[in-house]
């Protein structure tokens, strides 16, 4: 039935009918594209999440044996924890942002890089600057798995998110505006189809008055021609 | 995206952790310090949660830094805020430590199920 369900506030005419088909078509072109992006991107989402696991294992590996570095040089340099801390100055470990696209989403991916000189080059001068050495080295690369798995959690976020709206306009076009046009599209040629049959109708109606009007025509020069010819008898 | 322009001068690398993994982590070069501001924060027995929440709450604010990293038992201290935190930058990292190994990754299980 036309009445039913929610449709466009339009004038039902064949102009109109034309334009919500090509609504139609539209609104279903867009959501067969939404709906392969929102599973482009599901892809996406599932590899990350699988990285961020093998990540995670990883990194708690490279913390412990980083951690266990850092022991080793405890036991042979004393605390240099104190030391450490107070001749931080500028970071020599830095990163940067880089973007990644995958299917019109931004994905930033964090990139380390190094700059400017040691800072704890007299650091276990007196004894130990091998293992102070051997430990940064360690924990350079401890950093550099946390970078990424930094990434892959931004990426994460960001995905997330964006599958999310993605999924969200997939629906509305699904159960919203599709039904709203095909019910606009039935309202208008059920209005359509309803001012034929008024028309044929009136077509019908003034048929039969025409032909009535023309019996009744007939009849009275009948009756005319019946009382002229009386008369003619007559005379 | 609307925050295209923000992350592009982030570079720094933020620890908040007990000293071990700071001291390994500022060895390894991440550590910077500007007049008062420091990036890295040295959590113990005796550190007053408030501290830590301002100092988190500091770090997630500020515009260079990338990726905050914390240590997974200080994170339950002040899970409320980490919680919270949704934005993608900068990016929060809960770490191990040596005393507290990783425990199950119940936040991640977590999202995984909703979405």
């Amino acid at each position: 039935m036309s009445g039913t369900g929610a449709r466009l506030n339009i004038f039902p005419t064949r102009m109109a009918l034309t334009t919500m088909k090509t609504k139609l078509k539209g609104a279903q072109t867009g959501h067969s594209l939404l709906k392969r992006k929102s599973e482009a991107l599901t892809k996406r989402f599932r590899s990350i999440v699988q990285k961020i696991d093998e990540a995670k294992r990883k990194m708690g590996k490279v913390m412990q044996t980083a951690s266990f570095s850092l022991a080793e040089v405890t036991y042979i340099a004393g605390d240099i924890s104190y030391q450490v801390q107070e001749s931080v100055k500028s970071a020599q470990f830095r990163v940067r942002t880089k973007q990644e696209n995958v299917s019109g989403v931004m994905l930033p991916t964090f990139e380390s890089y190094l700059e400017g000189g040691n800072a704890f080059e007299l650091t276990g001068l007196g004894r130990g600057g091998q293992q102070v050495q051997k430990s940064k080295e360690t924990y350079i690369k401890a950093v550099e798995a946390l970078v990424e798995l930094a990434s892959l959690q931004t990426a994460f976020v960001i995905l997330d998110e964006v599958i999310k709206v993605t999924n969200r306009r997939v629906n509305a076009i699904e159960h919203v505006i599709i039904p709203k046009i095909e019910n606009t599209i039935k309202y208008v040629i059920s209005e359509l189809d309803e001012q034929d049959r008024e028309e044929f109708f009136r077509l019908k109606k003034v048929q039969g008055k025409k032909k009535k009007d023309q019996q009744i025509a007939e009849k009275e020069r009948q009756v005319k021609a019946g009382e002229s010819g009386t008369n003619i008898i007559l005379l | 995206m609307a925050q295209l322009p923000s992350y592009k001068d982030r570079n720094f690398i933020a620890i908040i952790g007990d000293e071990d993994s700071v001291t390994g982590l500022l060895l390894a070069g991440i550590g910077h310090v500007n007049g008062p501001k420091k990036n890295f924060l040295v959590v113990d027995n005796k550190t007053p949660i408030s501290k830590i929440e301002n100092t988190f709450v500091e770090f997630t604010s500020r515009k260079d830094i990338a990726i905050v990293l914390i240590n997974q038992h200080v994170a339950d201290d002040i899970r409320h805020l980490v919680d919270d935190h949704d934005q993608a930058f900068p990016t929060v990292l809960e770490i191990p430590s040596k005393d507290h190994p990783y425990g199950i990754i119940i936040r991640f299980i977590y999202i995984f199920l909703f979405v």
